[in-house]
């Protein structure tokens, strides 16, 4: 065999392993989507009844409360960003980190300080090399997250919320995700925990339900329930969007995974031509070395006849 | 026609029991309280302890709940709670071995958990 035509049969050998590792990893995300939009899906009672909760103490009771009230002069907020642990997922982490930063640069040019804090290894990496501040990190439940995980990463946002801004703590709390928006669609958002917009919350409950929200008796008091339901709601944001953005981290890796497994096969397809071109011009090679011979032969035995 | 209300038990990950009952018996943090069809619209703090749900066939649901909240309106009941479990879903041998180990260590909140459990767990 020609050298041409081995390093062609060897590269393609090589491609062809790839593409099966790249189409196991392509159905394996899409099993994991399957799953995590069931997550999320199952989540979403919760998340429903206490938004209506939120909504009925918000608008049925004129409690005042740290975090539904705005500060008059903002000065520091923290930023929540989730990412997730590993890579091979196209776009994924980058627009993420991009979405916060813009946030980040909005944020500063309105005169905030802004804490980050971190939810997986990719975000993490990005921050540190960079050598940029990060108050807290968490990392290596992003593939399926759960809520114990979700209150894990709420518990000091929600302290540092209820902290005084002058003693460390912050007057806002943002969180920037990934949007499961269908499986070929997923947008990095960010949003305003809080101060809770309690107007927001109420419309987008209204939009669903377009429901009059009765008069509830409190138990026991309006301001209790609204101290105990805001962390809660806070956790349950949290949670939401951990699920979205796990949902969309395999969708993005799935098709991240379609398109190596598909440009692999483009790619076989190109050097099985060119390695049966150079099979051929082999054999071209190889005739025209026996015509030439065998003529050579012929001119040789015909001269020494006479 | 007894009336009935319509109840839904949802914890932070699913729902865990829906259906019609007659009676539901929850414990807030100012004491236990008794809802009935017909009650007036209510939101409470639940404390970690067993609910009672008195079904509309007569039968009686037993779950045990960690923290959460009791709202109440137009007939239906919301139960949302952190972390809910039935009471024919809960281990009694782990949630022993819970209360052991929590009593060992004197982590005052998983004992009550585990405590809560075995309540629940020997009213059904």
């Amino acid at each position: 065999m020609g050298a041409q035509l081995r390093v062609y049969k060897r590269r393609i050998r090589s491609v062809t392993a790839t593409k099966k590792i790249t189409k196991a990893m392509e159905m394996i995300a899409a099993s994991r989507v399957v799953k995590a939009q069931r997550k999320v899906r199952a989540s979403a009672p919760y998340a429903t009844e206490l938004t209506r909760a939120v909504t009925a103490v918000g608008t049925g009771s004129n409690t005042k409360h740290p975090l539904t009230t705005e500060a008059d002069a903002p000065t520091r907020s923290a930023v929540l960003l989730l990412t997730s642990d590993r890579g091979l997922a196209g776009a994924f982490n980058s627009n993420a980190i991009k979405a916060a930063e813009q946030l980040t640069a909005r944020l500063e040019a309105e005169g905030k300080e802004v804490d980050t804090y971190i939810v997986g290894r990719r975000g993490l990496a990005h921050y540190n090399f960079r050598e940029r501040k990060v108050v807290e990190s968490w990392s290596g439940f992003t593939d399926e997250p759960s809520y114990a995980d979700a209150k894990k990463v709420a518990a000091p946002l929600i302290e540092a919320i209820e902290t005084e801004t002058a003693d460390g703590g912050v007057d806002e709390l943002h969180i920037v995700y990934t949007e499961f928006v269908s499986m070929m669609t997923q947008t990095a958002l960010d949003a305003r925990l809080l101060p809770l917009r309690l107007d927001e919350v109420a419309e987008e409950g209204a939009a669903k339900g377009d429901e009059i929200l009765p008069l509830y008796d409190f138990e026991p008091s309006a301001e209790d329930v609204l101290d105990a339901l805001l962390p809660r709601y806070v956790e349950s944001r949290i949670y939401n969007a951990l699920l979205q953005s796990a949902a969309s981290k395999h969708a993005a890796t799935r098709r991240a995974m379609k398109s190596a497994t598909d440009n692999a096969g483009e790619l076989i397809n190109t050097l099985s031509r060119l390695a049966n071109a150079a099979r051929q011009a082999e054999i071209t090679q190889e005739i025209s070395e026996i015509v030439g011979g065998a003529s050579a032969l012929a001119d040789a035995t015909a001269g020494s006849d006479r | 026609m007894a009336a009935e209300l319509h109840v839904a038990l949802v914890a932070a990950d699913r729902e865990v029991w829906s259906g019609e009952a007659t009676l539901v018996v929850a414990r807030t943090t100012s004491g236990d309280i008794g809802v009935m069809p017909g009650h007036q619209p209510l939101l409470g703090v639940l404390e970690s302890g067993p609910v009672t749900i008195r079904t509309s066939d007569g039968g009686t649901v037993v779950a045990a709940v960690h923290g959460g909240f009791i709202s109440f309106a137009d007939n239906k009941l919301s139960l949302l709670a952190e972390v809910a479990e039935l009471s024919d879903e809960i281990d009694v041998q782990r949630a022993e071995r819970e209360l052991e180990r929590a009593k060992a260590e004197g982590d005052a909140t998983a004992e009550r958990r585990a405590d809560v459990r075995l309540r629940a767990a020997t009213a059904r």
